[in-house]
């Protein structure tokens, strides 16, 4: 794997271009941090300074009311509970919706680059476009399979649909990354005797690291982020968004601005989590998988 | 890592245990009632409910009006999954029964006397076929008006009681420097005003234009003058509207940046919740010209088909919770709204609420209390969505003239029809 | 005789193992994909309201569907939306990802910040999106308060330019997604090609045009699909910025389907709409998919 600092670039650029670029690229850092910055600082404010003042501003007041509160008080629903119950539900679904949808993703891709078929062009473009349906149609008939299989209102059933709509992503991470891998050493592997699985395990698994970055990111952004599915099969164990969608939207009372803003940011920190630790990776992954195909 | 999954498997085993353990029966309540306010009015029917020993499992989705809640359901309904009880307005519970999706109240109407004490304009959504299928919670009227008072006194003009009165005040209200008229730009909000000015032009085309949807009202003269007001309201709102929550618009006139505001009676509580009183702080009328008579919606409780003697049992002893005199009194006091039996008695209520109960046992008995065009108790959705979608363009400059705007309502209720 | 037997047994397992591991999910793919599609597909042609109902109703929701304002609006929106999203997240993906490559020191820090706003859903920086942008405590309210009193920023409140408030919510949101994989496109050429081409003069801007970004072709079409998916499917971001507003002037396809499914009872037109996305999805995609799958047979 090629890493950035061997990379010499192409181009040598003089001083006052260099300083014009570093100039762009902190101005545009300043506009993705701005509705960050935006949230953490008005989660620090009491309410009064929320409302009444500059939205830019650093607090007069520095608290972490809004914080506890969101976490552990909150109106969520007839109960104060704050976010935290819903946390959990969210972990429970997403761990082993991720870990499934991954691991299927590896091996569809293994099988369709190492042991090729007739069509099997065919099924991948199927599964591919797969990726591409809009949610809100599934709605309804997904219910009904739900109901008839008894999954319905229940996690293992949360966990299938997610499963279901993540493995065409899945499958083209790892097919487009196991592209690039020599199949001649899979066939020498054969050769010796190895089976389909012990290949998978010995070859393919032990250099799968950086696309599995990409996968976990990629799944773990999409199943910790969605609504729609969480809140109509998800029955008593609503997830995080769900939670913070009651917080957020509440038609009638004083709307709690710093609380909503704290409730949101602890909704969102695992997937910043997930991307600032793993995002150094994410590069290479994508280098080796989705774009070089 | 493997010690914290550890951890967090063993604490959901707990809550798990903790959540279905404690009753042999349970009520599963779907609603949208998550702010403070109305899950302390909620509280009340939840702790009745354990005395009798019936549990309480809570599925709260908020957001858009119930919108959210709505399409979850769906989901459960389409599973063979649905809950115990759903919060629900007008059309959707008639819409619910007609696909066969709701239980029976028979038995505890009959032995309660609902069909004495409940409004008929409130059965029409309660009652489908003849049989009691949802148990209503409140009325929540629609045209109302209120008024800063301090505003009010600068003009040194009376509460407005015509067209040409409102328009005098909101004139000085401008003069004197402040917007007159607080209003958020959703689409929703911008149908209330509408049905007041409907209503307005008489309760007998009101009924006309929205209840029976007759073409030729819906675009004749009259509707076309009904939105050249519409459109004279419109010049007394700030150019910051569109898109700004009710309550916002509330807040406006709290601390005196607006005039007034045409809301219904659930912007009272964002007044009492700032510590103002009616009467010396805000004032509340009827839209004018639409005194005597009432547009209405109702929140009721639909009871969905469950399966299970036990569970049916909870189900009734939740709608009888619902329509004693005690929740009704204590859920709307908080709530805003007003009981929706007309026996309830109304001590525990603040002007305003007197006032309420008083206009809709009023219109009740002449027969002009309607179901509220605006909030889905007037026609069903699809009608009431077209409704909405040419009032907010009349709203936002997209008609030259009322009359335009007349003949696209009358168009787009046809097609929706 | 036996052992040659059960060697058969066992070399016909494994060369069916790849096709037994492969099938669950082509089945599931076919079942909660093409089976909802073709549900979908024949929902469009009932009388289906609030549920689905199975009565024919031929084409009827089609010719409603094409008589509403809203699609017309949607139609003319998602054309704006798209086309400005998609251009203005691959230049500006593109131009970061070649800054960046050029050495940059705290390039570790510049990555993740570009990139975190992929890791956020709407129902998260709804809030404080529309909040910058409203006149009234955003942007516009800021400026003044710092002194520059004429300052103006009303686009979302305005009927003709909300949708591009859209557009630029969407461009913060994946613009730097974009941005990631140009750079590991840029991150994977072969210096050796540059540096002959830099000996034989190129300047740096020719350098770029006529080698660099020819060989991110395969970046370019990723990142197409990538985003005209997103484009299309945009739903969060409308509701949370607009709610489709002011008036009816930010709709999109999205927001139109849900809103016919879900809210107005019409499941029909909602189907007939939805069918309509996925035509229009699938003209993109499937030539794109079938030039890609065939180079690579």
């Amino acid at each position: 794997m090629m890493s950035a600092v061997s990379q010499d670039t192409a181009v040598n650029t003089g001083q006052i271009a260099r300083t014009f670029i570093y100039l762009l690229l902190l101005l545009f850092a300043l506009f993705y941090l701005l509705p960050l910055y935006v949230m953490v600082v008005n989660s620090l404010k009491p309410l009064s300074e929320v409302t009444g003042g500059n939205m830019m501003a650093l607090p007069e007041t520095w608290t972490l009311e809004a914080w506890k509160s969101a976490w552990s008080t909150a109106q969520i629903g007839v109960s104060p509970t704050g976010l935290e119950p819903y946390f959990l539900n969210s972990i429970l679904m997403v761990v082993p919706a991720v870990a499934i949808s991954t691991v299927i993703g590896a091996l569809n891709g293994y099988v369709l680059t190492k042991w090729r078929f007739r069509f099997d062009t065919i099924v991948f473009g199927l599964m591919l476009f797969s990726c591409f349906i809009p949610f809100q149609i599934v709605l309804i008939p997904m219910a009904m399979v739900l109901g008839k299989l008894g999954l319905a209102g229940t996690v293992p059933g949360l966990v299938l649909v997610h499963v279901v709509y993540g493995i065409g992503f899945t499958t083209l991470y790892y097919r487009n990354y196991y592209a690039t891998f020599p199949t001649e050493l899979v066939r020498a592997a054969q050769i010796d005797g190895a089976g389909f699985f012990r290949i998978f395990w010995r070859i393919l698994l032990p250099i799968s690291g950086p696309i599995t970055v990409v996968s976990v990111i990629w799944q773990f952004t999409n199943i910790w982020n969605d609504f729609l599915f969480g809140v109509s099969f998800g029955g008593t164990s609503q997830p995080m968004t769900a939670a913070l969608n009651n917080l957020v939207q509440s038609s009638t009372g004083v709307k709690e601005y710093n609380v909503h803003f704290a409730g949101a940011i602890i909704a969102a920190l695992p997937t910043l989590f997930v991307y600032i630790v793993a995002g150094r990776y994410f590069v290479r992954g994508l280098m080796a998988g989705s774009v070089k195909g | 890592m493997r010690s914290f999954i550890k951890t967090a498997l063993a604490s959901a085993a707990v809550l798990a245990a903790t959540t279905t353990l404690s009753y042999a029966t349970d009520v599963e309540v779907l609603h949208w009632w998550t702010s403070g306010g109305e899950a302390a009015a909620l509280n009340v029917l939840k702790d009745d409910l354990k005395t009798k020993g019936i549990g309480w499992v809570d599925m709260p989705v908020a957001g858009g009006g119930g919108e959210a809640a709505m399409t979850a359901l769906r989901a459960r309904v389409t599973a063979g999954n649905p809950p115990t009880a759903v919060q629900m307005l007008g059309f959707d519970i008639l819409d619910w029964a007609q696909q066969g999706a709701l239980g029976n109240l028979d038995g505890v109407a009959s032995k309660e006397g609902w069909d004495k004490v409940v409004p008929a304009a409130l059965q029409k959504f309660s009652k489908y076929d003849g049989h009691w299928i949802a148990a209503p919670v409140n009325v929540h009227s629609t045209n109302w008006i209120w008024i800063s008072k301090a505003a009010l006194d600068k003009t040194g003009l009376k509460a407005p009681e015509n067209w040409d009165q409102l328009i005098a005040v909101l004139d000085k209200m401008k003069a004197n420097g402040i917007t007159p008229l607080a209003h958020g730009g959703q689409p929703w909000q911008e149908a209330t005003i509408f049905d007041g000015v409907v209503l307005s032009e008489g309760t007998d085309f009101y009924k006309k234009a929205f209840v029976d949807l007759d073409p030729a009202t819906l675009g004749g003269d009259k509707m076309a003058e009904a939105f050249t007001r519409l459109l004279k309201l419109r010049t007394y709102v700030d150019d910051n509207f569109s898109g700004r929550d009710w309550n916002l618009a509330s807040a406006m006139v709290i601390n005196g940046k607006a005039g007034m505001q045409i809301m219904g009676d659930w912007a009272k509580g964002e007044f009492l919740k700032a510590g103002q009183k009616p009467g010396t702080d805000f004032v509340c009328i009827r839209f004018p010209g639409t005194q005597g008579a009432v547009t209405f919606n109702s929140d009721q409780f639909a009871m969905f088909n469950v399966k299970g003697d036990d569970k049916i049992k909870a189900q009734v002893e939740m709608a009888s919770s619902i329509e004693s005199p005690k929740f009704q009194s204590a859920f709307n006091v908080v709530k805003g709204s007003v009981p929706a039996r007309t026996d309830v008695p109304d001590t525990a209520f603040d002007d305003c609420g007197k006032k309420g109960i008083k206009d809709l046992a009023e219109a009740n008995s002449k027969g002009t209390l309607f179901g509220s065009m605006a909030h889905g108790h007037a026609a069903p959705a699809a009608v009431k969505s077209a409704v909405y979608d040419v009032v907010t363009k009349a709203f936002n400059g997209g008609f030259k003239t009322g009359k335009d705007a007349a003949k696209a309502l009358a168009d787009a209720v046809a097609a929706a029809k | 005789m036996a052992s040659s037997a059960e060697a058969d047994l066992r070399t016909r397992i494994q060369d069916w193992l790849p096709k037994i591991v492969l099938a669950p999910s082509f089945a599931v793919t076919l079942l909660f994909v093409y089976g909802f599609i073709l549900f979908t597909v024949f929902l469009s042609f009932t009388g289906s309201k609030m549920l689905p109902n199975y009565t024919l109703i031929g084409w009827e929701n089609y010719r409603k569907l094409w008589a509403l304002e809203n699609w017309h609006i949607a139609i003319v929106n998602i054309g704006i939306f798209a086309s400005l999203y998609i251009v203005i997240c691959t230049v500006l993906g593109l131009m970061l990802a070649i800054f960046l490559d050029q050495k940059i020191r705290g390039e570790g820090v510049l990555r993740p910040i570009y990139l975190y706003p992929m890791a956020l859903s709407f129902i998260v920086t709804g809030t404080a999106w529309k909040w910058f942008l409203d006149p009234g405590i955003g942007l516009e309210h800021v400026m003044q308060l710092w002194g520059w009193e004429s300052f103006s920023f009303t686009w979302i409140k305005d009927n003709n330019m909300a949708i591009y408030t859209i557009v630029i919510a969407a461009v913060w949101q994946t613009s730097g997604f974009v941005m990631a994989m140009f750079l590991a496109g840029l991150r994977g050429i072969d210096n050796e090609i540059l540096k002959a081409a830099q000996i034989d003069g190129a300047s740096s801007f020719q350098l770029y045009r006529r080698i660099v970004i020819p060989m991110l072709r395969p970046a370019f079409l990723s990142s197409f699909v990538i985003l005209s998916h997103l484009a299309i499917k945009s739903y969060d971001l409308v509701i949370a910025l607009t709610g489709g507003g002011p008036g009816r002037a930010t709709e999109m396809p999205a927001t139109f389907m849900y809103s016919y499914t879900f809210t107005r009872n019409q499941m029909g037109i909602g189907a007939a709409s939805a069918v309509i996305m996925l035509m229009t999805i699938a003209a993109i995609m499937v030539p794109y998919l079938y030039a890609e799958l065939k180079e690579k047979q």
